[in-house]
């Protein structure tokens, strides 16, 4: 770490006075990211969607744009899609704040275990997760009686509850290490704890909201699984009528024009969300969590304090909607095939399944998806980092900034393209990358590289808002005191993202180990990733088959819980105030 | 002092941490190494078969082929059904192997038309296999089969005290009310074969009334089989409310009692479409000689008697031994519904337009 540092510092420094050697090295900071994304993700999208607007003579034919709108069922999906992606955001962040608050604000004994909890919907299959949803929602099933089955409702639930812990994190992260003080005057000069959140701590909180809003909207609006499992056939969005045109009908025109639609949707959003931000963006007072966290407590004095509002919503939350399917979920799994109760779907794991279901055992599957997830993370933490690094600058000309504010938006399409777009867009591109005689698509090689492109926007979404919030005039008194901009960066800004980089880490891995859109086109039977199996498990009939699909996806659970909380470790939350 | 104690641990987890991931990756790579040096070292030696992710083979026989041909067989799994083909076809400048396995009779005319494969006869082919060819080019030899039926919970219908169907007809009647579902022919292939059933029993012209009168008579439709099978499904481990459920005529083999003697759930043999699966040699295959090495092992005698047990289809070669017991619970129909593989391309986009029409909207 040190060397690097150095070797930053000693090349930045001739050039120190011009400010051209700095610029160069920020260009190439931005450069490694772009190169990465525009041929692991451009490239292949813009060459499918392209595809679909050249016309039977080879020339540029943009009729599908007439066609494709003058039919009604477009207008219902478009609705549909922004409908339920403004539905699940707003709940997710309804519900998501207050829980920040709680596991990341309050003290209580077990906090952690539940931060992890909560992170392992995010990763679950939807397919299983729909199973088991549906099932407590199918008629006669726990809660048939609520008439949620196939509802446009059920959907948005499921919605929340895939996406609550994105909204958990990336508020918990900033809120912990808001100096509690600001509000604490605001408290002592006589506000309500209500007009104080209000008035202090939300505003300075805008920025990390925003973000959660632009990924957990982005992930909604392109919902696949959810969808198709849980809203039954009568609801469609522009990712599964994606899904459909170019997976089963060939129909890649339509799917163009319906590519561009959703390009435009997200994009419209993130600029929604990024000029939000940017209006509440300002230097934070930062401080270590320890003593910005205060123990929870419900009453005092005979009165609910401040904090009884807050817990009661995450308690409700984290029972029913966490709770509930992940507890049918783990109590099923322990049905022996056949009747009674006991551990045999956890041994078949080390099977390839009834009538040999699958090509690896559950076991080699974990292995494959450990290794690839590692990868796949080293990959999304170093590009995404230097995405944040670049993009949390504050140029002082107008088109500096402009330009970062682009780049940052392009860093989140990756969450708001269809995964069968870049899959297939794989497949027409990847074949001799750069004219390289390397089959990249077959190589086994694209599935942690896939899997980063999709991890990398939330690396930089967790790490950026901290970045953002350091203090310029930090950097600027290091440089006043005669430190190089190589040891500026090591001694003020590394140190702060080193914190947020652990979570980074945390979700990166989550997301690797969970993804199965563009990993199903790419994955070998031989290095078949957990969820790649359990899909296949699922898939099959048979008691065994089934009661192995559940045990895997356990299995995932726990492992995303636990590579959660080893990753709240790495940051450290010990006593000692750095900053 | 605290200060320093705590930045020098987390700066040794931080290490250990960033250990652990580099090997990890370092395993990751080599494994990608070793592929791609198999690639290299054998170069013509490597044959790859894009396939579907129930493609399966005893270890000992595929063994037995590649010492046999000295050919490594990659397999690679880029999906199934109409997204197999669909793939195929962008991909057929530079395809993504030598041979494909997984066509179906739904999507093989369509994969013929688009020019993705290369005529091509293999060695030793079965009368039967021979019998199920689409068109005169040879380009797709039939490997297996098997049947997408209505199954039904017999343990639902004994309480009840009420008969089980038997016909496609019988799905209509008052007393089947609200008893069926079935997947989505836009988005599952059972789907789209049980939808070809009922046009190769009512015709182009009669299957939408056909549809209109199961709807009427409360049928379900969910996008996908595990969903249907497992949550909507009586007979599964699922114990969803309906006893009928579309999936295939194997299925009952994987419900048997604990004494192995009978299931608990069984396929409607009346209610069938039969689904071939085809192989063939791609265009522009890096190994053409391989390719056709690999077909004429996919319809020979020891990958043929592998089939049943390995991918629980029928081998096309109905000449080869099946496994004891096999036909008891997971029977073929007689006489399945057929539609001619031309007609399938020449109109499947049109029903599955029309049957949303009708179902769904």
């Amino acid at each position: 770490m040190d060397g690097d540092g150095r070797r930053l510092t000693a090349q930045a420094r001739p050039a120190a006075g011009g400010g051209l050697g700095r610029g160069a090295l920020w260009g190439l900071a931005a450069a490694v990211p772009l190169a990465f994304l525009g041929v692991f993700f451009a490239w292949p999208v813009v060459t499918l969607v392209a595809r679909g607007f050249v016309g039977e003579s080879g020339g540029l034919d943009l009729s599908g744009f007439a066609e494709v709108f003058s039919q009604p069922r477009t207008w219902r999906i478009l609705g549909l899609t922004l409908w339920q992606a403004v539905l699940g955001t707003a709940f997710s962040l309804l519900l998501g704040v207050p829980g920040a608050y709680v596991l990341y604000r309050c003290r209580f004994p077990g906090r952690r275990v539940l931060r992890a909890v909560v992170t392992v919907p995010f990763v679950l299959p939807t397919v299983v997760v729909g199973v088991a949803f549906r099932s407590l929602l199918v008629q006669g099933g726990p809660l048939g009686f609520l008439g949620l089955d196939e509802t446009f409702a059920a959907i948005v639930v499921a919605l929340v509850f895939f996406n609550y812990s994105v909204v958990v994190r990336t508020v918990g992260g900033l809120w912990e290490h808001l100096d509690p003080r600001a509000e604490q005057a605001a408290r002592a000069l006589g506000a309500t704890p209500w007009r104080a959140f209000r008035t202090v701590t939300l505003p300075a909180l805008t920025p990390a909201i925003a973000s959660a809003a632009s990924i957990v909207f982005l992930f909604c609006a392109t919902a696949f699984g959810v969808v198709l499992v849980l809203g039954g056939i009568r609801y469609g969005t522009i990712e599964t009528e994606i899904w459909i045109q170019t997976t089963q009908f060939l129909d890649l025109r339509t799917a163009a024009v319906l590519s561009v639609v959703q390009l435009v949707v997200v994009a419209a959003a993130l600029t929604v969300a990024n000029r939000t931000r940017a209006r509440r963006e300002r230097a934070l007072n930062l401080s270590s969590s320890a003593s910005s966290a205060h123990p929870i407590r419900l009453w005092r004095d005979g009165r609910p304090t401040g904090d009884l509002v807050p817990a009661a919503l995450t308690a409700a939350v984290v029972v029913v909607l966490v709770g509930l399917p992940l507890g049918t979920l783990l109590v099923r799994s322990f049905r022996v095939p056949g009747g009674g109760w006991g551990l045999d779907n956890y041994a078949n794991l080390g099977t390839t399944g009834g009538r040999n279901a699958l090509s690896v055992t559950v076991w080699e599957a974990m292995g494959n998806s450990l290794r690839t997830a590692a990868l796949a993370t080293v990959l999304a933490v170093v590009i995404g980092g230097l995405v944040a690094l670049v993009v949390s600058r504050r140029p002082r000309s107008r088109g500096g900034r402009r330009a970062i504010s682009v780049l940052d938006s392009v860093f989140m399409l990756p969450l708001g393209v269809s995964a069968v777009t870049v899959g297939f867009g794989f497949l027409v591109t990847l074949d001799r990358p750069l004219g390289l005689d390397v089959d990249l698509r077959t190589s086994g090689l694209l599935v942690p590289i896939a899997q980063a492109v999709v991890a990398i926007p939330l690396v930089v979404r967790t790490v950026l808002p901290t970045l953002r919030a350091i203090d310029p005039r930090l950097r600027e008194a290091a440089a006043t005191l005669g430190a190089a901009p190589g040891r500026v960066f090591r001694t003020v800004d590394g140190p702060i993202a080193a914190r947020s980089l652990g979570l980074a880490v945390g979700f990166a891995f989550a997301v690797s180990l969970g993804e199965f859109g563009a990993t199903s086109f790419l994955a070998r039977p031989d290095t078949a990733t957990l969820p790649v199996v359990i899909f296949r498990l699922i898939g099959r009939p048979g008691a065994e088959n089934y009661g192995m699909a559940l045990a895997a996806s356990v299995v995932l659970a726990l492992l995303t819980a636990t590579v959660m909380l080893l990753a709240e470790r790495l940051r450290g939350e010990g006593p000692g105030g750095e900053f | 002092m605290q200060r320093t104690t705590t930045g020098t641990r987390r700066r040794t987890l931080a290490t250990g941490a960033a250990t652990t991931l580099a090997l990890l990756a370092l395993t990751a790579c080599s494994g990608g190494d070793d592929a791609a040096g198999g690639d290299d070292a054998s170069s013509g030696g490597t044959v790859t078969l894009v396939t579907h992710d129930s493609f399966a083979v005893s270890d000992e026989v595929l063994a037995a082929f590649e010492e046999e041909s000295g050919l490594t067989v990659e397999q690679v799994a880029p999906g199934d059904g109409g997204a197999l083909v669909n793939q195929l076809i962008l991909t057929k400048d530079s395809p993504l192997g030598d041979v494909v396995f997984g066509i179906d009779n739904t999507f093989a005319s369509r994969a013929i038309d688009e020019g993705v494969l290369d005529p091509y006869t293999p060695a030793g082919l079965s009368d039967s296999a021979a019998s199920y060819a689409v068109g005169d080019g040879g380009e797709l030899t039939a490997i297996d089969l098997g049947d997408v039926c209505v199954n039904v919970d017999h343990a639902w219908f004994d309480e009840a005290g009420v008969p089980e169907p038997v016909t496609l007809e019988d799905l209509t009647k008052p007393e089947y009310e609200d008893l069926l579902v079935v997947t989505n022919p836009a988005t599952s292939s059972p789907g789209l074969a049980f939808l070809l059933a009922t046009v190769g029993a009512f015709g182009e012209d009669g299957f939408e009334d056909y549809w209109a009168d199961l709807r009427a008579n409360g049928v379900k439709v969910v996008d996908g089989w595990s969903d249907a099978y497992y949550v909507d499904f009586s007979g599964s481990e699922g114990a969803g409310p309906r006893p009928l459920v579309l999936s295939y005529s194997t299925s009952p083999a994987f419900t048997l009692t604990e004494d192995g003697t009978a299931s608990t759930t069984g396929a409607l043999l009346d209610t069938c479409f039969r689904q071939v699966e085809y192989a063939g040699v791609l265009a522009n295959a890096k190994n053409p000689e391989g390719a056709q090495q690999l077909l004429d092992f996919l319809v020979s005698e020891p990958f043929q008697a592998d089939v049943p047990g390995q991918m629980y289809m029928y081998p096309a070669d109905d000449s080869v031994a099946l496994p004891d017991g096999w036909a008891e619970f997971a029977p073929l129909a007689d006489e399945p519904f057929e539609v001619a593989p031309e007609d399938v391309s020449a109109h499947r986009d049109e029903w599955i337009t029309a049957w949303t029409a009708t179902v769904v909207d």
